[in-house]
């Protein structure tokens, strides 16, 4: 991953990592319930924290932490999401698709973001709810500024969009 | 109409308007997870981490009648304790760079051992604490020192030149104060009863209030 290069002289002391579970820890646990659904968002949170942990040692660079922290979880949302896309074949549940991408249940815009196609998804959520800037959206992605850019934009238009339909049809 | 059905009726209204018709990025960012749910998820992953070996250092706040007590401990039992004065975060930080940075809130058995230890002396009802320490803070002469304060009965004091000829160096004095300020595990190995030659209180990390606390807990003599 692209880091930018630490300011101070020497290497920087680890923090503990209780200290980076409580600053991002909560954080966190939104992305992965938006990205994977709630249920199977629990489970990506823990595989994000317990691989963060496992490779904790060897991080250089303390204030990127936080984009580390989104790149491992971004990870573990995609393949928690090719699981659910193989899930309804392999058992036979109802809905499973739709249950796996039921979002965050505190806010019903996350019900529509969780419908967004897969990279509008990510870059809308890393954007507004992880509050990552461009550049790190970009490395937590692994995709160009300007991709992460259009990205969010689409998303955001699509969104607005949906809510409008949503109004018309309470209406 | 009965004031129940218009109170229903009012609710319906509010329902049917737009709950939220802030923009979409305000609405975005507006996610909050509820501390149950967050309680919750924090001692799964302790839970696992233990598990799986990556908790290096489990640590606790527990409180006592000094105030809030930090235990800390590594798998090979209790590594640090946190007196109500010191800096938590401090503390932590140094744990992290002198034992590992793998450190979480949790439940460990040396941990949870301690905490009812603490309990049980606190209330007069023990006077030895009988759970497994990890000295890897303390080394040479100090650890020395603090092994000889170790030795020190329950409710007996000694004064800080009787613990460095306890130690092996007499002459040590200074030393064997400097080893006690920096005693990784106050209360378990008991600096509080190292006086001054006088029977003055001496300094304690903790505060002498507290040491004075713990002398008179203890009933110690003076």
């Amino acid at each position: 991953m692209n880091v930018p290069a630490s300011t101070k002289a020497g290497p920087q002391a680890l923090p503990p990592f209780s200290t980076v579970l409580e600053l991002h820890g909560p954080a966190i646990l939104r992305f992965c319930r938006s990205e994977a659904g709630r249920d199977r968002g629990d489970d990506v949170f823990q595989e994000t924290m317990l691989a963060a942990l496992r490779a904790y040692d060897r991080v250089r660079q303390p204030d990127a932490i936080r984009s580390w922290l989104y790149a491992i979880a971004a990870r573990k949302s995609i393949d928690a999401h090719r699981i659910a896309a193989r899930a309804p074949v392999a058992v036979a549940d109802p809905e499973p698709a739709e249950a796996v991408l039921q979002a965050d249940d505190q806010s019903e815009v996350w019900d529509d973001v969780a419908r967004l196609p897969d990279k509008q998804r990510q870059a809308v959520t890393l954007r507004f709810m992880a509050d990552l800037s461009h550049r790190e959206i970009a490395d937590v992605m692994q995709i160009s500024e300007a991709a992460v850019r259009r990205n969010v934009f689409e998303g955001l238009r699509r969104l607005r969009g949906e809510l409008d339909a949503a109004g018309a049809d309470r209406s | 109409m009965t004031s129940q059905s218009k109170a229903s009726e009012r609710l319906l209204l509010m329902t049917n308007l737009d709950p939220d018709s802030r923009p979409i990025e305000e609405r975005l960012r507006d996610a909050t997870i509820d501390p149950d749910l967050w309680r919750e998820m924090t001692a799964e992953l302790a839970r696992r981490a233990d598990a799986q070996e990556l908790l290096d250092v489990a640590f606790e706040r527990h409180d006592s009648p000094l105030g809030r007590i930090l235990v800390a401990a590594t798998r090979e039992g209790v590594v640090c304790v946190g007196l109500p004065l010191d800096d938590e975060e401090a503390l932590l930080e140094d744990l992290a760079r002198r034992v590992s940075a793998r450190i979480l809130r949790a439940p460990r058995a040396a941990v949870t051992a301690a905490r009812g230890q603490l309990d049980e002396y606190f209330e007069r009802r023990r006077t030895d604490f009988d759970v497994p320490l990890d000295w890897r803070l303390t080394r040479g002469f100090r650890r020395q020192v603090l092994e000889a304060t170790a030795a020190i009965p329950y409710g007996e004091t000694a004064s800080y030149a009787q613990v460095a000829a306890n130690a092996g160096s007499p002459r040590a004095v200074r030393a064997a104060g400097t080893a006690l300020a920096t005693n990784p595990l106050p209360i378990l190995v008991p600096c509080h009863r190292v006086l001054r030659s006088g029977g003055a209180m001496g300094n304690y990390r903790g505060g002498a209030e507290a040491k004075a606390q713990l002398i008179a807990l203890e009933g110690g003599k003076r």
